[in-house]
């Protein structure tokens, strides 16, 4: 889709998806995939080179964009370094290193295997990875936090921020998510049989699984009131589990029911007040179903509700933020995305699941974000006033 | 400041299967004579249980004894599940096969080698339909697991579920996440103040304390190389009735934690 709000602006409004014919990695399993173009020359700052590794490249890459650096700036000038958290969601942080070092290792004089040299560097080998690279990277000193829940990690990381918040732990957060393709997701989501040769179809009847994607994202939250008024607002965040399967979700929808109730409910809106709900609708045969059904029994065939993994592919622990920011693009521009590459319904599919964009004037738009572990989150954001 | 009552704690270390006995070893230095080597959470099908990954089996096995204690039902609480590393035994397969025959990776493997893989067993398990999150901050996993229990409860819950485990790396990468032994901590904390139950009052800083002593309580002895050590001093005071127990949250913060014993 390429860099910053503009490039996803013009890839909505265009239709035009940002998935290849996988090329990533020595033998490609054959499928598509939405991969970010250039990272690998991409070339941290000396003093954060410690942190190098693909997921912190697409993260500093990600930090440069629509001035986010200049709002963390201002909120740090209002609030002070220590008041301003930052909450991060991934679901594999930089395993491709862990995994690039594998590939890599060289015997010992010990007669064991080690990694390289140059792979010995224990912040990139663990789930914190991303939090810890983006405080470092940032200089913020609020709570620093990585949200891994698979699939709704940068979901999550809105819900927490904002009870940070509240809490008067912090003033301002940076949450987002960053999530790079990788051998464990390739070949993981490969072994589960949920991968599309094909682009994934969300929602149509003939999908058949859906595909991988990378992407990173941010967005600075600050206390309603703390600073000057602002266009955008997060108005509601409802968490829910499954307690079903750890890969499959629940047959009657019922965690994002729960998810998708609570957050309008604390937002203090009914279902019909929402304009545009982007969907988890990943493409594979079973999630697209279920959400499909869940959204028709809660919402009116008047809303619009779409998924955008046509455009991105499924960015896993990304996808939390790539969806929230295209639901706040609808709410800025009224641009409402329907569903890329799909054309014949799902017979589960009611009116409010879309294929068509549309252009319209909105109040509140939604986001789902589900994961393994029948981890779910739903978030409901506003205009302000 | 944010307060919570601690209902219940649970417990399961290598030599040191529960509270009590983790109790009984901090006062008086006696340890089980048989423990068992692994833990073996009641909440899991028999087959599950002997299959599933040690910190799954670690985390629910102390979520529960935690949930027994405070006399709370395990699907009526939300949970925050921590851990600095998730399960290194299985980082190391999903990696070592990726290198020798990606192909080869088994479904159930990948689908356990996400963070929230203890998190989600304990929802199945419990039948929770409620929020559960897994989290990690490095060193500091624990004191953030801590705090976001506790902005939960300020949030308005009325009682969380906090869970805190690592467990043993192998293989290559355990050179780079190095930990040992599986470890387990619960606590059930909820926001009414309750007789008989020791409350925790907690503030964030951004000044370490005036004077730290190194903690090199019992239980460090026997946990030091587990990666969720951090967790010990907390629990160590509260066994030993101590009232005050300062612990890092982060390179630049500190968090003050008071103990008022019933």
């Amino acid at each position: 889709m390429g860099a910053g709000l503009d490039a996803q602006r013009r890839g909505l409004a265009g239709r035009h998806s940002g998935l290849r014919q996988n090329d990533f990695g020595a033998q490609p399993l054959p499928c598509w995939i939405g991969r970010v173009n250039g990272l690998e020359q991409l070339a941290l700052p000396t003093e954060l080179a410690g942190f190098d590794c693909r997921n912190n490249q697409l993260a500093w890459l990600s930090l440069q964009q629509d001035g986010v650096l200049a709002a963390l700036q201002q909120v740090r000038q209002r609030h002070g370094a220590s008041r301003v958290a930052v909450v991060m969601g991934t679901s594999t942080s930089s395993i491709g290193a862990t995994e690039e070092a594998y590939a890599r290792l060289e015997a010992g004089a010990d007669g064991n295997l080690h990694f390289p040299p140059d792979m010995l560097r224990p912040r990139i080998h663990t789930p914190h990875s991303l939090g810890d690279f983006v405080q470092v990277a940032t200089g913020l000193s609020g709570p620093c936090i990585t949200v891994a829940t698979a699939c709704s990690s940068s979901a999550k990381v809105f819900a927490q921020a904002a009870r940070l918040i509240n809490a008067g732990l912090a003033d301002a957060a940076l949450v987002g998510g960053v999530d790079t393709l990788c051998g464990s997701v390739l070949y993981g989501f490969n072994s589960l049989q949920l991968v599309s040769p094909t682009p994934c179809q969300p929602f149509d009847a003939r999908r058949v699984g859906l595909s991988l994607g990378e992407a990173g994202g941010f967005a600075v939250l600050e206390r309603a009131g703390a600073g000057p008024a602002t266009a955008l607002q997060l108005r509601g965040y409802g968490e829910s589990s499954d307690a079903h399967h750890m890969s499959a979700p629940h047959p009657e929808g019922l965690g994002a029911r729960l998810a998708m109730q609570a957050a309008l409910q604390r937002a203090g809106i009914d279902a019909d007040d929402v304009g545009y709900l982007n969907l988890h609708g990943t493409s594979t045969p079973a999630n697209d179903s279920i959400e499909a059904a869940a959204v028709a029994a809660l919402f009116p065939p008047s809303l619009h509700a779409s998924s955008t993994k046509g455009w991105t592919g499924h960015t896993l622990g990304a996808a939390g933020i790539v969806e929230s920011v295209f639901a706040l693009l609808a709410l800025e521009d009224g641009l409402l995305p329907g569903t890329l590459n799909s054309e014949i319904p799902d017979p589960a599919c009611g009116p409010q699941i879309r294929f068509e964009n549309t252009q319209a004037e909105i109040s509140y738009a939604m986001n789902n974000s589900f994961g393994f572990g029948g981890n779910n989150c739903s978030l409901v954001f506003g205009k302000a006033g | 400041m944010l307060e919570a009552t601690l209902e219940g704690i649970g417990f399961w270390g290598a030599g040191l299967p529960d509270w009590d006995s983790a109790c009984v070893w901090m006062r008086k230095g006696e340890r089980p004579l048989d423990p068992p080597a692994r833990p073996s959470p009641q909440l899991l099908a028999a087959n599950e249980r002997r299959r599933a990954p040690g910190t799954v089996a670690v985390a629910l096995e102390a979520a529960l004894t935690a949930c027994e204690a405070a006399d709370r039902a395990p699907a009526t609480l939300p949970s925050v599940f921590t851990s600095t590393h998730g399960e290194l035994t299985i980082t190391d397969y999903m990696c070592a096969t990726l290198a020798d025959d990606p192909c080869a990776i088994s479904p159930t493997k990948f689908h356990n080698s996400v963070h929230n893989a203890a998190a989600g067993y304990w929802t199945i398990g419990a039948g929770a339909h409620v929020a559960a999150t897994a989290i990690s901050a490095g060193r500091y996993s624990f004191a953030q697991g801590l705090l976001e229990a506790m902005v939960q409860l300020h949030a308005g819950e009325e009682a969380v579920l906090l869970v805190a485990y690592d467990g043993n790396a192998s293989g290559p990468a355990a050179e780079v996440s190095p930990s040992t032994g599986l470890l387990g901590a619960a606590f059930v904390l909820s926001r009414t103040a309750c007789a008989g139950l020791p409350g925790l009052q907690l503030r964030l800083h951004d000044q370490p304390p005036p004077a730290q002593d190194t903690p090199q309580g019992p239980l460090l002895q026997l946990y030091a190389d587990n990666a969720m050590q951090p967790a010990l001093p907390l629990l160590e005071a509260l066994a030993m009735d101590q009232d005050k127990v300062w612990m890092r949250s982060g390179t630049d913060q500190w968090l003050e934690i008071d103990i008022l014993h019933e």
